[in-house]
């Protein structure tokens, strides 16, 4: 097996003219470059809504894009369709399948989608002629669970899966587009680039992906982490990427830098991190771990600046809205919390 | 997986870090001070960074002050 070993040889080559690629790349630290930056401030958020009416653990929440309605997934097999102001449930859609993962809200505004241990990825229509609530679509294909699913448009949508792919769907055919391989471990998250060319997924190989959405093609590969990624997010201007981890730990890496560039991290925190987001200007990370909690981190001193204490169970999704103004998190106590 | 498609995979596998390998990259500085000026530029459109007055917020209803 001549050509197997040569193959083994080259490969590890190639990993260290990464390794050395990215060495040569470093001439400072992004901790050194901010020095002369202030901290910000203790930051202190207050619940300002609670949305009632979830019977069973959260799973998974996603803001729409006009900041006011939000869709939540919980294992009581119901997705609602929430508006975060009035806290009054616009729709409230029973489910095939209760083993739900993920859900997602269309940019439109127009579909949500959702998916769990079922395989699929269903499609929903919110607008329909009648005013009830269908399935328009079960996009089938994967052969694990989907863990994360997120809509380019009404007629495009990217799901991740346990079993180590994701994939692009044409939602109209309910057919695959494109297959997006590589991954050596469950894909449990993914984010969209803000300009949609691009997608990042987070890994139980401990590494992050990303894709170029119509070349099909793995572009980079971010290593560090020392357990599952379980969740991810694009930093604001789309060129860096957030990961939360079950090593307790988040970590920034830039894109064209192609490295990390930091690690948040404290000795008191030891709980897996389930979910994050950025705040508007990217200047705040959250990140809900098991222990209950929302960390809150100032992104360019890597110093931890506030905590969202409210939920009584895991916090295992989180949301900043489009514009800003609040951020929404979801908890396996069956509520979900609405903060600024 | 039989010998052959082991093959396939591993070749797939270095075909891919190659591609990583060739990317052009940015230096750090570079990267950090792009990332630093978008953190700052934005930050007054920041509401959870800058706070948010109750007459400004639209998950806090004003309450309604009367003389009585």
């Amino acid at each position: 097996m001549g050509e197997m070993e040569e193959l083994r040889k080259e490969m590890e080559n190639l990993k260290d003219q990464i390794t050395a690629a990215r060495k040569t790349f470093q001439d400072t630290t992004l901790q050194e470059a901010a020095s002369g930056v202030t901290v910000v401030g203790r930051v202190q958020l207050k619940t300002r809504k609670t949305l009632r009416g979830h019977l069973a653990k959260i799973y998974a929440m996603h803001w729409g894009t006009d900041s006011t309605l939000c869709v939540s997934a919980s294992q009581d097999g119901k997705l609602i369709v929430w508006d975060s102001i009035t806290t009054n449930k616009v729709n409230a859609i029973p489910l095939k399948s209760s083993w739900v993962m993920t859900c997602a809200y269309a940019p439109s505004g127009n579909l949500v989608a959702c998916g769990g241990l079922d395989n699929m990825c269903s499609i929903y229509n919110l607008k329909g002629k009648d005013g009830n609530v269908k399935v328009m679509r079960e996009l089938a294909a994967h052969t694990g669970y989907l863990s994360c699913c997120r809509f380019l448009s009404d007629t495009e949508i990217i799901t991740s899966s346990g079993d180590c792919t994701c994939v692009l769907w044409d939602i109209e055919t309910g057919t695959e587009k494109m297959v997006f391989a590589g991954h050596q471990g469950d894909c449990m998250s993914l984010g969209v680039s803000p300009d949609f060319k691009f997608f990042i997924s987070g890994a139980c190989d401990f590494t992050a992906k990303l894709w170029d959405i119509r070349e099909a093609q793995c572009r980079q590969t971010f290593s560090g982490h020392e357990s599952d990624i379980n969740a991810i997010g694009f930093f604001p201007n789309g060129n860096a990427v957030i990961t939360g981890s079950d090593d307790a730990t988040c970590k920034l890496y830039d894109l064209r830098a192609d490295q990390e560039l930091i690690t948040y991290q404290d000795s008191s925190i030891m709980c897996g991190v389930t979910s994050l987001a950025a705040s508007k200007s990217g200047r705040l990370l959250l990140a809900g771990h098991d222990d209950f909690n929302v960390n809150i981190w100032d992104m360019l001193k890597s110093e931890r600046v506030g905590v969202l204490a409210g939920h009584d169970n895991r916090v295992s999704c989180i949301g900043v809205s489009s514009d800003g103004m609040a951020c929404c998190t979801g908890s396996w106590d069956s509520f979900l919390k609405i903060w600024n | 997986m039989s010998g052959s498609s082991h093959l396939v995979a591993m070749k797939k596998v270095v075909e891919q870090l190659r591609f990583e390998a060739s990317i052009n990259r940015v230096k750090v500085s570079q990267a950090a001070a792009d990332l630093q000026q978008f953190c700052m530029q934005n930050a007054l459109q920041d509401p959870l960074l800058t706070g948010v007055s109750s007459s400004t917020n639209p998950f806090r209803p004003q309450k309604v002050c009367s003389f009585l």
